[in-house]
Order: C-alpha cells, then structure tokens, then sequence
C-alpha cells in the first residue's frame, strides 16, 4: 500500500480541479483511500490522513468518519499527533456527538502531561468546546492548574475556567480561591486572563461581586493596574501604537464597569482613572478609540458625577465628528443608550447627529435616524421634521416603514398646529406612501375626523394628491375615505386655509370611480372607494349615478366588493330611510390606547380588509344573515363594541333573571354577549344610534335636569341626560353611582329593566367598584329607545359586597323629568 | 423551522451567557470559500453551514465605504478585509467592537510575523499552523496573551516538539520549569 499522499499535495491536487464535480471526484477518490487506511488501523499516516480529511471538511464535505481517529491521535504520545488530533476533535466533534465523551479521559491525562504545551493543547480543547460533563469532570484539574506558578497554563486555567463557569454555573465556587491573589501576577497575559474570570463570576453571582467589592478590594487593584499601564513608559512587548497593553486596559475598564455599578463608594474610587484615561488616551488611532470607547461605556454605567457624564457624552460628540465611519458608528449607538438618561447632555450633538443622516453607510443612516426620533421635542419639531421629511424622501426603501412611522408619532406628539400635523401627514403619505404601515391608515383618519376645522382644507390636498398619483394605497385609502366623508365640503369649495378649488361632483365621483377600476388598486382601496361612493350619496345630489355604480358592483367577483354593493343596494331600496342616518358624519373618535381596529375585529380570516371595514360603516364581518349582517353593520364601530359589552361579574343569564323578576317590566336588563339574540331585528332606529359612540352630542343635556334615582344605605345613584342628537327618541342616560360609607362596595353591578314598550341597551360600566367616602363614582351609560314617548319608567337592580357580605336591592324609578322622555 | 431554531439558539446562547464572548470567527475570501472556521458555541454542522453560507453572503454584499460593523440577527459582526481575505467576528450585543478591530489586527500581526508576509495561500497550504496560531492567542473567544512575543515564541517552541520523535526527550532538558522558563 503505497504511502498516503502529503496534504499539501492533496491541497494542490484539489486545487487544479477545473469544475465542482472534478472536484467531487477528487475529495470522493482521497476519502476512500483515507477510509481504507483508518480501517488498517494505520498508525504512523493517521495524522496526515486526518489532516487532510480536515480539509475537505472545510471545503464542506462530510468528514464524520474520522472523529474516532481523532481520538484515537489524541490518545498517542507523539506531539504532532496530538496537535491534529486535538484541532480535529475541535472540529468535528462538539457536545452534541456522543463520542465527544471519549475525549474526557484523555483530556484528564493530558491536563496532567509532563509537556506545557500537550497541557496546553488539552486546555485548549476543554476551554473551546468542552460539554457540561466534562467540564463536571474536570473542573477539578482546571483548578489545579489555575494555581499554578507556570504562567503559560495559568492564563489558559483562567479562560478554560471562565468556560467551565458558563457552561455549569453552579462550580463558579470552587474556582473563588484560586483567584486569590490572581491580580498580583506580572504577567500580562495572566493578569488579562484573570480579568476576564473575575468579570465573568462578578456578572454572574450578585454575591461574588459584593465579595470582590467589599472583602477583596478590587477595585483599588484594577485601578492600580490601570494607572500603571497609562503611566509607565514605552514597554515594547505589549505596545500597539503608543498605547500600552489596550486589550488589559478594556479589560480592566470593563470589569470597573461592573463593580462600580449601582455602588457609590467604588464609582468614587474610580472617579479619578477614569477621567485621567479619558482626557489622556491618544485618539489618533482606532486602539485608542477603543479604549475610549470602553471607558464612556463605564463611565454611563456607573454613578458618576455629572462632570465626568458630560466628559463622556463630549467623548462621543467628537467620536461624531470622526472621519472613521466605524467610531461615528459606535458613538451613534451609545448616545443611543444615553438619550434618555442624559437627554439634555446629547442634544447638545443634535446637528451632527442629523447630519448623519446623510451618511453613506447604511447602519450609520439607521442609528442616526433612531436617535434623531429619540431627540425631537416641542421645541426642535419643526426644524427636525424638515431633516427628517428630508431623509425619508431618499432613504433607502428598508427605512421607509420605520421612518415614516416615527415622523407621524413625532407629529401626533408635537405637532405645533393643526395645519403643519395634516401638511406633515400628507407629506409623508405622498412622499413614503406605498411603505406607510398598514396601521397608519386608521390612525390617520381618526387624526383627520378630530381636527375638525380642517376637514375642508384636509379633503382638498387628498383629492389633489388622487390626481397626481393613485398608485401608493395607504395615500389612496385616507383619500378616499375623507371624500367619501367631507365630498360636500370639497365642491362647495369652502377651504379657508388655501385657494379652493373648483371640482364638480362628477368629477369627484369620476375620480372615485377610476380607483374601483384601476389595477393599481388593491382590493381594500376597492372596498374603502366603493363606501365612499356610497356616503357620497347623502352629500352629493348626482344619486343616479351612484345608483348605478352600487348595482354593478353587485356582481362584482370579489366577494367583499359584492357584498358590500349588494348591501348599499339595499340601502337604497329598502332600507332609504335609513340611509342619511347610516350615512352621515363620522362623529370624534376616541384614541384607544391601542389600536382599535386590531381588537375588534376577526371573521374569516380576512384580515385586511376586515380590520379597516371596523372604521367603515356598513362594513360586514360575517356572511351571515341579511339581517344579522346590518346589526353589525352598525356594531362594528371600532370605538366601543356597543352590542358587546361585558360587565365582569354578571352572570350569563341577566336579561332572564330580571324577567323572572320583574314579571310586568320587559326584557333586555342588561348586556347579553350575542347580538343577535339580544337585540331583534325591528328596532333599527335604536341599532342606529350605536354608530354614534359615547354621549357626544351634547347640546340638549343641559336642558334636561339630573335626578337621584336611588338613595339607600349610603349608595346614591344619580342620573344625567343628554339627548341623542339624530334621533329624539332616544335618551341617553349616565348613571353615576356614590358611595359615602367608609367601605367600599366592591363586585357593583347596575342591572336595570323598562316597560314593553321601551327598548334599553346598557354600556359597560367604568368600573365594579364603587369608592367609600364619595371618593369616586362608577359612571354607566343607558340608552333608552321611546318611540312612542310614554313616560320614561324603570326598575333597577343593584347588587355589591359591601364590608365582606353581599347587599341586593331592587327599586322603581319613577320621578324621570318629562324632558327626558317628551 | 430551523432558521426558527437556530437563530433562537444563538440568541438563547447569548442570554445565557452573561459576559458578552466572542461566539464565532470565520474567514473567507472574496469568492466566499471558507479558509478557516473557528466556533465557541456548539452548533450542528448544518447550523454552521448555514450560518457561513448566509453570514458570507452578507459581508461580500458590502459597499467598500461602508463599516466595519453590521448588526445580524441579534449579533454584532465585525469584519476586516486584509488583501483577499475577510476576516470576520461574530460579537454580542454587549461587546465592544472597535476592540475586536483590534483583535482580528492581532491574529493578522502574528500571522504575518509566522508566515513572513502572509498570504492566502500561506493560510490556504497550511491551514492547521493558522489554527494553532488562532487557538494560542485567543482561547474560549477570549484573548490569552496579549504579548506578540509570547505567542510566536510558544508556537516556535511548540512546532519545535513535533520535530522531536518521542517526548521522553523532554525529560533530558532540567525539569519542566526550566524549558518553560525559557519561552516565557
């Protein structure tokens, strides 16, 4: 059997293949050579043999086969066997493999070896990708060493202990008196080591760092070290560009870090070096960056005095002005960290900072573009958004989502006026539309509806931005939205904030109509055009032709398209009496602390279009039924799920108790969770009203006097009214409940029941307790439907635990001021 | 799934381990052929052909101006070009990068005093000296000696007892401090 080829050769060989597959060839030809020479058991070419099967691993072929030769070359007692052997094992083997344990004996003979360096190979191993179990086993001999007097093995006893310690935390123990007196050492690499342990076990164990704080006295030590690294001279062994040892000094610094975190004494004790590294470090070079670096981290961490904080945050405005894009880089990201402890400190960099903004590289962009948001307040805004408007128009598509949504957080919080928030808002959408977050729609229509003196001026710059440009769908959407709303603002041309234009109704409804049939539309700005088409028929007097474009979209193949016309078909044949109501203003909306319509909403899994229909009025969920379909065609309000509410402790079965009861007073009592069942279908007028969210419309409510409904046993309950204003028939009325005894009543709930003739609809209560001492109310809105305005009659149930026992009472309310039901 | 897995194992690695380390060193050349692979973390051998596949890919899509630093899944890479070879370090979220600048100078320093004048081909030819070299200055993803000096002594040493046939020659030298007094 001639002599297994020489790994350069094998190298060169593979070298000259032309083509993967003679590649292929080649590796496949050597592996079966090299098989045949593990199975015969070769000893003095197994060494070369794994080597080069090292190789072709690299090169990304299996090499699985010859993890065993690599313990079987660890195992030998030549040098050179066991330098592959050991790289091999590093290699091939990790903890996952079985085998790996193999290596556990023969590591534990060689940490013991005659030859530094064969313990230095073990050691090396074992701090790389020693498993749990063998760093349990042999954690022992990893102590042994860490003691020992031979710097060469202490420095690496000290890394493979740090090893040992994250792979089982629990031996961190025994490795605390072999750091005894670890910093006294000359040595540098052992002193480096030995940083590094001590870091480690002080992030990890609270009571290792207070041991090395208190009874160890690190701190003066480091420090000590520290000064004698910047003070000493020129010492050419360890010096990189004028500066002496900069891995021990980060090191150092570093482990300052930590100690000196959230402990007053040993921040003071590192008060001076740290100013001293700071103003002497050189900057010219990266290493002193570096160093720099490291030290502002530890500075910011630790409780410094504000001297030294303003020292570092000047540190990183300079870093700003680097022409180093790596340290502009770096400093971008700690400011970062700062800004919001050290807010005033980091303004002060504000330009720089937005000047990035201009930088070339991509990550520099992102961070400037992250701290400029972080650094915008009431008094920047303005010039800020400029900057940033700026950005977004040349920013790189990835930014686009995350800038233009910071820009309209930015604006919601400060936006100076009115006008500049809608400018800024129409800006981005035209600018950044098709990247605008999907949320941004809703949030933007409810920004529009609430600033309601600019409806007029709103509706014009979205129509003339529809001319422009009906490709970018978030832009398209709140346009047609707010023409579907305020259409009749937009021709009669009423705008005061800038020249009015001229636009006819035809020319609207041509607009509208063009998204309907352009491919650019996506289905949902096919569903948000098509309802504003629709309102547009209780602003506009061209009803025909709205007519017209409702029925041919009943047979439209999108299915939400079609059932969205077929229902509006509806409106107007059978349901026209409805329709103004349905049709009207969309009245102020709430800002929920999240987003709405996210809530709300889910069906069939649309999700799209289904979570904006939520902001739609006649917008259908479910395919149910024609008439289950228009009750939620009016619960839907994203405001508050009328037909929903829930009081937590009522028990399912409320509207059937009360009528138990309550035998001659009628029905719904209180709020039942399905629709359906609660609220039948020939009470559209009441249906009606739940489009219009909380009592709003309050311009009758002073005329109608409050009364006390109920007074008993410390619990007032008062009631106030407003008059729904569409439709008279309704009286809105707010339950405020008081409680003057000195325990609060706790579980509270408000049931009331009404005669047959009378419909009621009972809102979720503000909350199930009610204060002692009148220190709060719970507030509970009732809606009462009178159509054929017989005096206004109630019986109400109150249940509560008052002082640890259940309290119930029921009582009749009969002194109702005729105004609130006449 | 098992980007799903791998990328909340790096990041379960990172958590874990308090103090930020280096978990991974890779080098390539332009035309994204692996010279050397050095993992502190334990990952299957399809994790890390993934990981190599998808990391190169991402560093030679750098623009020349561009920094050194690129933040990836939730790691910080640190990357050099020395001629044609990247030379590239995977951090964490904790760890300061202009050091492993400086880190990954040092590995090209000692190569460079090796080889004299170090080139690809030095590092493709004798790929397992750059492992012995790499694995006497860092250790566990830390830095052992920070002495040029040292390292190349115990690399000159140790590559001196592969010469020798069998260890029992050692015992001729006067005890074992003494040989290590002298490369110390």
């Amino acid at each position: 059997m001639p002599a297994p080829i020489r790994l350069r050769e094998l190298i060169r060989t593979i070298r000259t293949a032309r083509t993967q597959a003679e590649e292929r060839e080649m590796i496949q030809k050597e592996c079966a050579a090299i098989r045949s020479s593990f199975r015969e058991e070769d000893n003095t070419y197994r060494c070369r043999n794994v080597a080069k099967l090292l190789y072709m691993h690299m090169l990304g072929y299996p090499a699985h086969f010859g993890q065993l030769e690599c313990l079987k070359l660890i195992a030998s007692q030549k040098f050179t066997d066991k330098r592959i052997g050991y790289l091999g094992a590093m290699l091939l083997l990790d903890e996952r493999q079985d085998v790996h344990l193999l290596m556990t004996n023969c590591i534990k003979n060689d940490l013991n070896h005659s030859t530094q360096y064969v313990q230095g190979l073990a050691l090396c191993t074992l701090g790389c990708m020693g498993s749990s179990e063998m760093c349990r086993d042999l954690a022992g001999e990893v102590e042994k060493l860490l003691k020992t007097s031979n710097s060469y093995l202490r420095k690496k006893a000290a890394l493979c202990a740090v090893h040992v310690i994250r792979k089982v935390p629990e031996l961190m123990e025994m490795f605390l008196p072999a750091t005894k007196n670890l910093l006294s050492e000359k040595n540098h690499g052992v002193l480096h080591t030995s940083v590094v342990l001590l870091t480690e076990m002080c992030e990890r164990s609270p009571d290792m760092l207070s041991h090395f704080r208190k009874n160890e006295k690190l701190v003066p030590q480091l420090v000590r070290i520290l000064k004698n690294l910047i003070m000493s001279g020129y010492s050419p062994e360890h010096d990189v560009s004028g500066i002496s040892d900069p891995f021990l000094q980060v090191r150092i610094l570093r482990l300052l870090r930590i100690l000196g975190k959230g402990d007053d004494d040993s921040s003071e004790a590192m008060n001076d070096i740290l100013a001293q590294v700071a103003t002497n470090t050189e900057t010219s070079k990266n290493v002193g960056n570096a160093i720099l670096y490291e030290t502002v981290l530890t500075i910011m961490d630790i409780k410094s005095e504000s001297g030294l904080r303003v020292l570092a945050i000047n540190i990183l405005g300079r870093f700003l002005l680097n022409n180093d894009k790596n340290i502009r880089y770096v400093a971008l990201t700690s400011l970062l960290k700062t800004v919001q402890t050290d807010h005033n400190a980091v303004q002060r960099h504000r330009s720089t900072i937005v000047d990035c903004l201009k930088d070339l590289d991509v990550s520099i962009k992102r961070r400037a573009m992250e701290l400029s948001f972080a650094l915008v307040n009431g008094n920047n805004i303005r010039g800020m958004m400029k900057e940033l408007l700026y950005f977004l128009d040349s920013c790189d598509p990835d930014f686009k989502a995350d800038c233009a949504s910071g820009i309209f957080l930015a604006a919601e919080k400060y936006a100076p006026s009115k006008r500049w928030h809608i400018d800024t808002i129409m800006r981005v959408l035209t600018t950044a539309g098709s990247y605008v977050r999907d949320d941004s729609v809703p949030n933007l229509i409810q920004l529009i509806t609430n600033s309601v003196e600019m409806h007029a001026y709103t509706v014009q710059r979205l129509y003339k931005a529809l001319l422009d440009d009906i490709s970018q769908q978030p832009l398209v959407q709140v346009a047609s939205w707010c023409i579907g709303e305020y259409g009749d603002l937009l021709v009669s041309g009423q705008c005061e904030e800038e020249e009015p234009i001229q636009v006819s109704e035809d020319e609207v409804l041509d607009v509208l109509e063009g998204l309907l049939v352009s491919n650019l539309s996506t289905p949902v700005t096919r569903g948000y055009s098509l309802t504003a088409i629709m309102k547009l028929s209780t602003r506009f007097s061209s009803l025909n032709r709205i007519k017209k474009v409702v029925s041919i979209y009943g047979s439209s193949i999108d299915v939400e398209l079609q059932q969205r016309a077929v229902e509006y078909n509806a409106l107007f044949k059978k349901y026209d009496h409805m329709r103004p109501a349905l049709l009207e203003r969309m009245p102020i909306m709430e800002k929920t602390a999240t987003n709405g319509p996210s809530e709300t909403v889910q069906t069939n899994g649309e999700t799209d279009s289904t979570i904006l229909d939520t902001k739609h009025l006649p917008s259908i969920s479910q395919p149910a039924s024609q008439a289950n379909d228009l009750l939620d065609l009016l619960g839907g309000n994203d405001v508050v799920p009328i037909i929903q509410t829930t009081v937590p402790t009522k028990p399912a079965s409320a509207g059937g108790e009360l009528l138990d009861l309550l035998g001659d007073l009628s029905l719904t009592g209180g709020p039942t969770p399905t629709p359906a069942s609660s609220v039948p279908m020939s009470q559209p007028p009441f249906l009606l009203d739940g489009l219009t969210s909380q009592p709003l419309f309050n311009d009758i409510a002073a005329v109608i006097p409050p009364m006390t409904a109920y007074n008993k046993n410390g619990l007032i309950i008062e009631f106030t009214f407003e008059r729904s204003n569409p439709n008279p028939n309704i009286a809105v009325i707010t339950i405020h409940a008081t409680n003057s005894t000195e325990a609060d009543m706790t579980e509270f709930v408000f049931q009331a029941a009404v005669p047959k003739t009378f419909q009621l609809q009972l809102l979720s209560p503000s909350s199930n307790v009610v204060p002692a001492f009148n220190q709060g109310s719970v507030t509970q809105v009732i809606r009462v439907l009178n159509p054929q305005k017989q005096q206004l009659r109630m019986r109400i149930k109150l249940t509560y635990t008052h002082k640890g026992s259940p309290v119930q009472d029921l009582a009749e309310v009969n002194n109702f001021p005729p105004q609130s039901w006449q | 799934m098992e980007r799903m897995r791998l990328v909340s194992f790096l990041f379960s690695v990172h958590l874990s381990s308090r103090c930020p380390q280096m978990q991974f060193m890779l080098l390539f050349s332009r035309q994204g052929k692996l010279r050397l692979q050095k993992w502190y973390v334990p990952l299957s051998d399809k994790e890390k052909k993934k990981i190599t596949r998808e990391l190169v890919q991402t560093v030679l899509a750098r623009k020349p101006k561009m920094c050194s630093f690129l933040e990836w899944r939730d790691l910080k890479i640190v990357y050099k070009r020395y001629a044609s070879l990247y030379f590239c370090c995977a951090i964490e979220d904790q760890d300061n990068e202009l050091i492993t600048l400086e880190i990954i100078h040092r590995y090209v320093e000692l190569l460079d005093k090796y080889f004299g004048s170090v080139c690809e081909l030095d590092i493709i030819f004798n790929f397992e000296k750059a492992y012995f070299i790499l694995d006497e200055f860092l250790l566990g993803g830390e830095a052992q000696e920070t002495s040029k000096k040292n390292v190349l002594k115990a690399i000159e040493q140790a590559d001196l007892l592969q010469e020798v046939r069998h260890m029992c020659f050692l015992k001729a030298f006067q005890g074992q401090k003494h040989f290590a007094k002298q490369i110390s």
